[in-house]
């Protein structure tokens, strides 16, 4: 994009990022949610970040060595360290370390 | 005034440390695909949520379309829209701060917001607005700081874009523990290897999430069974 599309594309994001964070102020003042709407509450979160891993991950080629075998040890590494650590910082950055070193030196 | 300050300041070390790092961290990834250094911090000032701005990055190198900008936009920030209903009593009577704290309601501040116990010899209003600007100025320097060094420091920066990905990995796992149901985390995993298979890649993430809504609603009673 170039940067005119871009200040357009940030206006968008601006735009939508705000009415997300000001829907509920605006409708549900008083009424009670819909059960739908409650359900989609609860588990679209963690729909859309396992959706968000793997588009991270989309020009990953899987079908031609080493068939995402960094990306793949850079997930375990990540998710291994933080089941160990507890700490959000700790795993983002000793994982991305974790495969920065594998892209430039293997 | 002053205590109120005082008060948010304390409270929001915290964030200050995740704040520096993820946006330092994003700052430098959108310096190092050669975009100019100054779209980090107006994007930090004017969108200001976390995981859209790093996917943003994405948006912009696949020349996504503005329709698709803004549905992805509204599916990865929809958990928001749930945040407000615990916040409605809470920030009543906080003009002329409320457009001000829902603009800067992210996940983070949010969690403060929600789990702090009130002390009654503050002014609410100043102390909300106090802790939500902070963050924010947190979330702004350290992109702004990112942005500038990686501009003026080479580096290898092959691999860093993996901060993304880990970042969403570490979502995950939070929110499995909070859900403990594996069934959300198949739906969206399978959804989003059928889009990668036989759906263009620009068009991936909107395919996705249409999949995964419409599989949600349909598996809505084993989902909730389990």
């Amino acid at each position: 994009m170039n940067n005119n599309e871009i200040y357009i594309a940030i206006a968008i994001m601006t735009l939508v990022n705000y009415a997300t964070r000001l829907f509920p102020f605006l409708f549900f003042r008083k009424k009670e949610l819909p059960a739908f709407l409650v359900y989609i509450e609860k588990y679209f979160p963690a729909v859309i970040m396992t959706i968000l891993v793997l588009y991270t991950l989309k020009d990953v080629s899987f079908t031609a060595a080493p068939y995402g075998f960094k990306e793949v040890s850079g997930i375990i590494f990540t998710a291994f360290l933080h089941l160990l650590v507890k700490n959000y910082l700790v795993s983002i950055f000793a994982g991305t370390l974790f495969y920065m070193i594998l892209i430039q030196y293997f | 005034m002053q205590k109120e300050f005082k008060k948010a300041l304390e409270v929001s070390i915290p964030v200050m440390m995740g704040y520096l790092v993820l946006g330092f961290a994003f700052g430098l990834l959108l310096v190092s695909m050669s975009y100019d250094w100054y779209l980090a911090p107006l994007m930090s000032v004017f969108i200001y949520a976390g995981a859209l701005q790093f996917v943003a990055i994405g948006f912009f190198n696949a020349k996504m379309g503005f329709i698709d900008i803004a549905i992805a936009s509204l599916f990865i920030n929809i958990r928001q829209s749930f945040y407000g209903l615990s916040l409605l009593k809470r920030f009543k009577d906080t003009k002329p701060f409320k457009n001000y704290l829902i603009f800067a309601l992210t996940d983070e501040t949010y969690g403060l917001l929600t789990s702090i116990k009130e002390d009654k010899t503050l002014s609410r209003k100043h102390f909300y607005f106090y802790l939500a600007a902070l963050n924010q100025s947190y979330w702004i320097f350290g992109t702004l700081l990112g942005s500038i060094i990686g501009l003026n420091i080479q580096f290898n920066t092959a691999g860093l874009e993996f901060s993304l990905t880990a970042l969403f990995v570490v979502l995950c796992l939070e929110q499995y523990k909070n859900l403990k149901n594996i069934y959300p985390f198949l739906i969206g995993g399978s959804a989003a290897l059928f889009s990668l298979c036989f759906v263009s890649s620009d068009k991936m993430l909107i395919a996705s999430i249409v999949i995964s809504i419409i599989s949600l609603l349909v598996l809505k009673s084993r989902v909730i069974s389990e």
